[in-house]
């Protein structure tokens, strides 16, 4: 059996007509594109059809988009730029309690080291982020609400909406992470009416290093960055020609397949998960059933630790994941099921499964049958599974 | 079908080459890293190179398994470290005791935590890159013997391993020399073949154990209480800033001035005084071991002979061992031992079998 991979909220590989797209643009157009001459023309010109062809599939205006390297940097230019900018004006930031650490951690920074108040949005047992809290902890001093679209680690859609419409009620800018949603599922700046939005292209069949921060018309950000006036000083540097050509392609191949990829993962997904059910007890599902990334499947397995089901996994050559994988490859406890209200002695125990195009029903069959010994020998050896008779 | 074991890597020279032998052995090899500590939390210089739990250790682990076709995790261990043996750490020292952080790592992380990983991911067994062998004896039991490396000999820090522990645990590198082992990493390229020893405490990262604890407890808002430095005929001859700061034999830093040398001979915790003396009454023949665990030899009600070791650079001395009805044991010295430090591990040998040990009450 060649190696399955269901990790695909991690990464994904590249669709060959993304590469196609691009290698023009590494080859016969390399040039750069603020130089004067035919060379940088070429190269101008076909950034500003990316911009406009993404602009397109999110619904902004092109002049409102900006490339960057990736999720990370976008939500870092997203946090710290309207934090710089309003700084002395306003100091509270409202972030989701369920946020990748790209969003979390650069506003925990400005929290402990630079006097911002913080806090954290509460999810409800699904994962999805409690309007109503908003309501009772915006302020007229809150400089940013910050909340994921779609959750990395169970796949789960909060009504960014409704949340953005309170912040927007009282002046208030609204950024969310869209890496885990762009492409999966319709994403519309207009009608989710927010200020600024992260993306990328690697989670949805594109190059890694390629991404962009779209910011509405009028809203006023302190760059990261000094160093030219490439993206209207938004982000300096030179521009990634190829990866916003490759970007535009990824995005407009995930929008016309979104249909035909979800249904069929839809089916793949709760198959999987009514197998999984069947073949294991006590198994808790984290992700919820309606109003999720599709492809998003987490699952804990009682009296485990998802550290050694991904490892002894990865021996029988399956990829899958337990959360955020880290720099070291160290598996932390999940702050995402933490904030669900799960126990850590459940949160401990999860695995995430993330499928894909490449996924078929012969490859969940794989792992359904290799999953059930995997989980009983780790039982066995638990202090703290007792099997119910 | 090949026997799998999980090597413990430390992202070092000797690991390395465990692993690498075991694998041409014909083992199914997997590699595992423990992370035990993050810098944010124990302090130091965290640029300083070579030390076990960096991304770069990890990264050399990595590295290493790649190219001898193994597969490599990291486990987060830190709580459980953090727990059984930092905790520990600062209490005994807090208790006026030396403790020997790494004796209790190897019982109750590797020989535990890290074995229960080994069989919760399927293997028969682990691995290290320790110089020492295990050996079945004809009495059913296992052992640990020395390595044939002396001057690497690491067994004075594995008396704590229990017997069920020893029957799941290879240890290819007993039979090598250390010269061996860089040059069978060298051989095969391995990255880490020159790659500088650490022998001391690996989270008190610039070997400096009191600026450890002093941060570690201003940290969470506790500190020393100060006291009196009394000669042992009574005189008080200056202050301390904390008992925890010193230990049994102790000259260096004592910061009173006295025309003889003198050296830590008691450290009094209730009084919270430090008591110092000449070196010849330092010495002593007699000592008190609890949480003993018998390796070697089954726990007897007759007194043995047997060389026993006080600290980890210590000649072996010849002693008499009797074990007493509570569990502990009574060891009585045929000369005089200089410095017997309460806290440390004390371990007996017949020649280079190792019987058991225990901790100095």
């Amino acid at each position: 059996m060649k190696p399955v991979y269901l990790d695909h909220n991690a990464t994904t590989p590249v669709d060959p007509e993304v590469v196609e797209a691009m290698l023009p643009y590494l080859f016969e157009h390399f040039g750069n594109a603020s130089s004067v001459h035919s060379f940088g023309r070429d190269a101008k010109v076909a950034l500003e059809n990316a911009r406009e062809q993404i602009a397109a599939v999110i619904n902004c205006d092109p002049q409102e988009l900006f490339f960057t390297s990736g999720g990370t940097e976008s939500d870092n230019i997203a946090v710290f730029g309207t934090a710089n900018h309003l700084r002395g004006k306003k100091d509270h930031l409202i972030i989701g309690a369920t946020e990748h650490p790209a969003v979390l951690e650069p506003a925990e920074f400005l929290h402990e080291k630079q006097g911002f108040a913080m806090d954290l949005l509460p999810v409800d047992g699904e994962g999805f982020t409690s309007v109503a809290d908003l309501e009772k902890l915006i302020t007229d001093k809150t400089a940013l609400v910050s909340v994921m679209h779609a959750n990395n680690e169970t796949g789960a859609i909060s009504d960014i909406k409704a949340l953005a419409a309170i912040a927007r009620a009282r002046g208030v800018l609204f950024h969310t992470d869209a890496v885990q949603s762009i492409g999966k599922a319709k994403v519309d700046v207009k009608d989710l009416d927010i200020d600024m939005l992260s993306l990328t292209g690697h989670k949805i069949y594109g190059a890694k290093g390629t991404g962009a921060l779209f910011i509405r018309a009028g809203v006023k950000i302190a760059p990261l960055f000094y160093g030219g006036s490439h993206e209207k000083k938004r982000r300096p540097g030179t521009e990634n020609v190829a990866g916003a050509v490759g970007l535009a392609k990824t995005l407009e191949l995930a929008d016309q397949r979104r249909e035909d990829d979800n249904t069929r993962i839809v089916k793949l997904a709760d198959y999987f998960i009514e197998e999984v059910s069947k073949r294991i007890p006590d198994i808790r599902l984290n992700s919820p059933r309606k109003n999720r990334i599709p492809q998003t499947v987490n699952v804990s397995f009682l009296g485990t630790e998802g550290e050694s089901i991904i490892l002894s996994l990865d021996i029988k050559g399956i990829a899958a994941s337990s959360g955020s994988a880290c720099t070291s490859g160290a598996v932390e406890p999940s702050h995402v099921l933490t904030a669900m209200g799960i126990a850590p002695v459940e949160a401990q125990g999860a695995v995430r499964f993330s499928m894909g195009r490449s996924t078929t029903k012969e490859q969940l069959d794989y792992v359904l049958a290799e999953l059930p010994p995997i989980i009983e020998r780790l039982r066995e050896l638990s202090p703290i599974y007792e099997k119910k008779n | 079908m090949a026997k799998k074991v999980l090597v413990a890597m430390s992202g070092g020279v000797d690991s390395s080459v465990a692993a690498l032998l075991l694998k041409e052995q014909g083992y199914d090899v997997v590699g595992a890293h423990m992370k035990l500590w993050d810098f944010i939390d124990v302090g130091g210089d965290i640029y300083k190179d070579g030390r076990c739990c960096t991304i770069d250790s990890i990264t050399d682990c990595r590295m290493v398994c790649d190219s001898i076709g193994a597969p490599f995790y990291v486990l987060n261990m830190s709580a459980a470290f953090k727990e059984s043996v930092v905790d520990n750490f600062v209490s005994e020292y807090h208790r006026g005791r030396t403790p020997n952080p790494c004796v209790r790592c190897n019982s109750d992380i590797k020989w535990n935590t890290f074995l229960k990983k080994a069989r919760e991911l399927g293997c028969d067994y682990m691995a290290t890159g320790h110089y020492a062998k295990i050996e079945k004896l004809s009495s059913g039991r296992y052992t640990i013997r020395k390595g044939i490396d002396g001057t690497r000999d690491q067994s004075y820090v594995l008396w704590g391993v229990s017997q069920e522990a020893l029957a799941g645990t290879l240890m290819p590198l007993g039979e090598k020399l250390k010269s061996d082992v860089r040059e069978i990493a060298r051989k095969h390229n391995l990255r880490t073949a020159e790659k500088a020893e650490s022998r001391e405490i690996c989270f008190v990262v610039d070997d400096d154990y009191r600026r450890f604890l002093r941060e570690w407890e201003s940290k969470r808002g506790a500190r020393q209480q100060p006291g009196e430095i009394v000669h042992e005929d009574g005189r008080v001859l200056g202050h301390h800033e904390g008992t925890a700061f010193y230990t049994i034999g102790q000259r260096k830093g004592l910061g009173i001035a006295h025309p003889t040398p003198l050296y830590v001979k008691e450290i009094d915790t209730d009084q919270h005084r430090v008591v110092v003396s000449d070196n010849d009454s330092l010495f002593t023949t007699e000592l008190t071991a609890k949480d003993v665990n018998w390796v070697g030899v089954e726990a007897g009600l007759r007194p043995f002979e047997a060389e026993v070791k006080i600290r980890y650079l210590h000649q072996p001395a010849k002693a008499r061992i009797e074990c007493l009805t509570d569990g502990t044991v009574h060891i009585i010295f045929e000369d005089k031992q200089r410095a017997i430090t309460p806290g440390q591990s004390v371990v007996f040998y017949d020649g280079d079998i190792l019987l058991g040990g225990g901790v100095i009450a």
